[in-house]
């Protein structure tokens, strides 16, 4: 029967158009198909944060019913390699120690490799009002502004961290949370520059300057895709501070950058992964985080780090608790653990990188001297001189910003 | 009667037959729609959108966004398509030897062989080109092997005529254009490996005999009688090359240098931390249209159709 072969049409007009022979077949259905992907294509706008709030300042996050009582669990995100870990190999010390003095059972997850993919990973969820799964994670400072700005993390209950006033004076009163309501630091650390004597050919790399212009290491400097350090660094070297500085400031950084870049002084810019060529000499000189390099110089003693005259970048990576967490109480209990100076002397005792608990210096002291010693680790007042932190940035810099950095990175 | 009771059975049977062949398509129409069709609704949607992840996104038809994507980024646009292209024509070159033997000359070691070639799936990607960074870079596996062989001056050698082509800096492998077509045409040699022996397997050899006998060189069998009759192979084998090949970008982030980069890393780097997912979405339909024309071109040319 003919009829039914006839296309299903919707629209009576594209129907009576037919009839007419106005249209012919294949005109009217690629129409409709026409009409029907531009809908589609209309349907997939996407909502921002702000609308809910009205527009006014910060939203706030919305707590879940906290389950913390009857669920003994803790979902925990943090950055590979930043923790204890048992000499057998496998295990956590302090992890397996919190579990078994209050009975809550931590999952611990190492998918938190970079700031911005597991922004990528988290904010659909965030956005959409629903659970990532996880009741704490460690982000750095700049990435704990942004999610405090768009209200993806709750306020602390500090009722459930007695000991959060071992939190180092310095890092109390920070820009982007005063008081530390939302946020408190896991570890800090500062970026300077390592090199690898044996590809430099001994030659000591203390300078900005020389990363990014000394021929001898022409096409084997990395610089980091965290564009605070990489860009914090050489701003420093020009004699601007950042924690105050203008876009003609940031963006004549970036100009020594991009110069370096297309003379082929630059290799790559990286993230954790600078580590590997740098021991083995492929990479002769690049940025780098302390803890990195404090754990490469146990196997190859040789390996110089510099924290330059001009000035090094700090930084903190911080806990917060994410919007809907099903187990907030759970999770302070577990800040709450790790700010017992005993507890985060055995973490930094492993991992080499800057204690935000007061006293850990003193527990380490009698318990491994060899770390306490070190300035990269318990820094003293005329080091920590030399380190600045990168000031806030408000969303239009971000975005300027970030473009800036990432065509010189992809250019 | 008898005409009622023969009507009845073969109207059912007709009706069958209209319904099962569309319940069978059902599950892959599905699924196409939902992994492909959608996504890419949402994909050319994204990319005439503007405002920021902060604040949402609405639909302006903004085509500047595509004009800037372009006159910005059609260097690293260029470099992975001739990557791709490059690392299509090095398989090829390896792969259809290597098809033939597997396909003819191997006798009992024919499963073995091919087992081979697929062994390297058994390792996640990105630790075989990991692996690579080890074989090429300082103090590596090649440098230790030619320096225990007294070769160095060959790699030397090899290395000064790559920064002649514009393929490498002149002293080093690793970090190079050379090493990420390189790691390309590693990664992507099954796949051209495989539809090749799938084609070859089943060439009459008898057809080449026949050549021979009417006085054909090898090399006139192969251009006027092998080849024709391989083409379905070698097209099927270099379009899974380069489809993937030219937007991947593992390969130039892990075995490249800032010189080298492709338009995955472009695009990895607009949606993940600049968060321009307009440029990005632009980006990646730019791309996609791109390699769309060029397929199309090297199917019609290749006058094979039928088979796509």
């Amino acid at each position: 029967m003919p009829e039914q072969r006839t296309p299903d049409l919707s629209s009576l007009a594209a129907r009576a158009a037919l009839a007419r022979g106005v249209a012919s077949r294949r005109t009217v259905v690629s129409g409709v198909f026409g009409i029907g992907a531009t809908l589609a294509l209309a349907a997939c706008g996407s909502k921002g944060t702000k609308e809910t709030a009205g527009g006014s300042a910060s939203p706030s996050a919305k707590a879940a019913t906290d389950l913390s009582d009857t669920e003994k669990l803790v979902n925990w995100s943090n950055w590979p390699e930043y923790i204890d870990v048992a000499e057998s190999g496998g295990g956590h010390p302090t992890l397996e120690e919190f579990t078994k003095k209050l009975g809550i059972k931590v999952n611990y997850t190492e998918d938190y490799n970079d700031n911005d993919e597991f922004y990528a990973k988290v904010r659909p969820l965030l956005a959409a009002g629903e659970d990532t799964g996880r009741d704490t994670w460690c982000s750095t400072d700049w990435m704990v502004a942004r999610l405090i700005r768009q209200g993806y993390v709750q306020p602390l209950d500090l009722a459930n961290i007695p000991n959060h006033g071992n939190v180092e004076g310095s890092l109390l009163n920070v820009e982007f949370d005063p008081g530390r309501k939302y946020s408190l630091p896991w570890q800090s650390g500062f970026a300077g520059i390592a090199y690898n004597p044996k590809a430099t050919g001994g030659k000591k790399i203390e300078t900005v300057d020389q990363l990014l212009t000394d021929p001898a290491l022409k096409g084997r400097v990395t610089l980091l895709t965290e564009m605070r350090d990489t860009v914090g660094l050489v701003m420093m070297a020009m004699g601007k501070r950042i924690d105050k500085f203008t876009d003609a400031d940031f963006m004549a950084a970036i100009d020594e950058i991009k110069k370096a870049k297309e003379a082929g002084q630059i290799k790559g810019f990286t993230g954790n992964e600078y580590t590997k060529p740098l021991a083995s000499g492929d990479t002769a000189a690049c940025i780098a985080w302390t803890g990195d390099v404090v754990q490469l110089q146990a196997d190859n003693p040789a390996l110089g780090y510099v924290l330059p005259e001009t000035g090094c970048t700090l930084w903190s990576d911080n806990f917060v608790i994410p919007a809907l967490a099903k187990h907030k109480k759970n999770a302070e209990l577990l800040i709450n653990y790790y700010y017992d100076p005993a507890v985060m002397a055995q973490v930094v005792d492993y991992v080499n990188y800057i204690s935000p608990v007061q006293g850990t210096k003193e527990v380490l002291t009698k318990a491994d001297p060899g770390v306490a010693d070190n300035q990269l680790i318990f820094p003293s007042p005329a080091t920590l001189e030399r380190a600045q932190v990168f000031r806030g940035l408000t969303e239009e810099e971000e975005t300027k910003y970030n473009q800036a950095f990432q065509s010189v990175v992809t250019g | 009667m008898t005409e009622a009771v023969s009507a009845g059975p073969a109207r059912r049977r007709r009706r069958r037959l209209n319904w099962v062949p569309y319940a069978l398509l059902a599950p892959g129409m599905l699924w196409l729609i939902v992994f492909f069709a959608v996504p890419t609704v949402s994909l050319v949607s994204q990319s005439l959108q503007t405002g920021d992840v902060f604040n949402g996104y609405t639909l302006t038809w903004h085509v500047q966004t595509y004009v800037d994507a372009l006159s910005t980024y059609w260097p690293q646009l260029v470099r992975s398509l001739v990557y791709a292209g490059l690392a299509t024509v090095f398989t090829l070159l390896l792969g259809y030897p290597l098809a033939w033997f597997i396909a003819h000359r191997s006798g009992r070691f024919k499963n073995v062989l091919l087992v081979l070639v697929i062994a390297p799936f058994f390792t996640s990607f990105l630790i075989r080109t990991l692996a690579w960074q080890t074989i090429l870079g300082n103090g590596g596996l090649l440098e230790t092997t030619t320096d225990a062989l007294h070769l160095s001056w060959l790699l030397h050698g090899f290395e000064s005529f790559l920064g002649l082509v514009g393929l490498g800096t002149g002293n080093q492998l690793l970090y190079t254009p050379f090493a990420v077509v390189a790691g390309l045409t590693y990664n992507f040699l099954p796949f051209m490996v495989l539809p090749l022996y799938a084609n070859i397997e089943r060439l009459d050899l008898r057809l080449v005999e026949a050549a021979s006998d009417l006085y054909a060189t090898p090399a006139s069998a192969f251009r006027k009688v092998i080849w024709p009759l391989s083409l379905p192979g070698v097209v099927a084998g270099t379009l899974l090359t380069f489809i993937p090949a030219a937007g991947d970008y593992i390969n130039s982030v892990l075995l490249g240098s800032t010189q080298t980069v492709m338009i995955g890393q472009v695009i990895d780097s607009q949606f993940l931390r600049v968060l321009n997912y307009p440029l990005a979405a632009a980006l990646s339909v730019s791309l996609m249209a791109l390699i769309i024309t060029f397929v199309t071109v090297y199917v019609r040319r290749a006058g094979t159709e039928e088979l796509v």
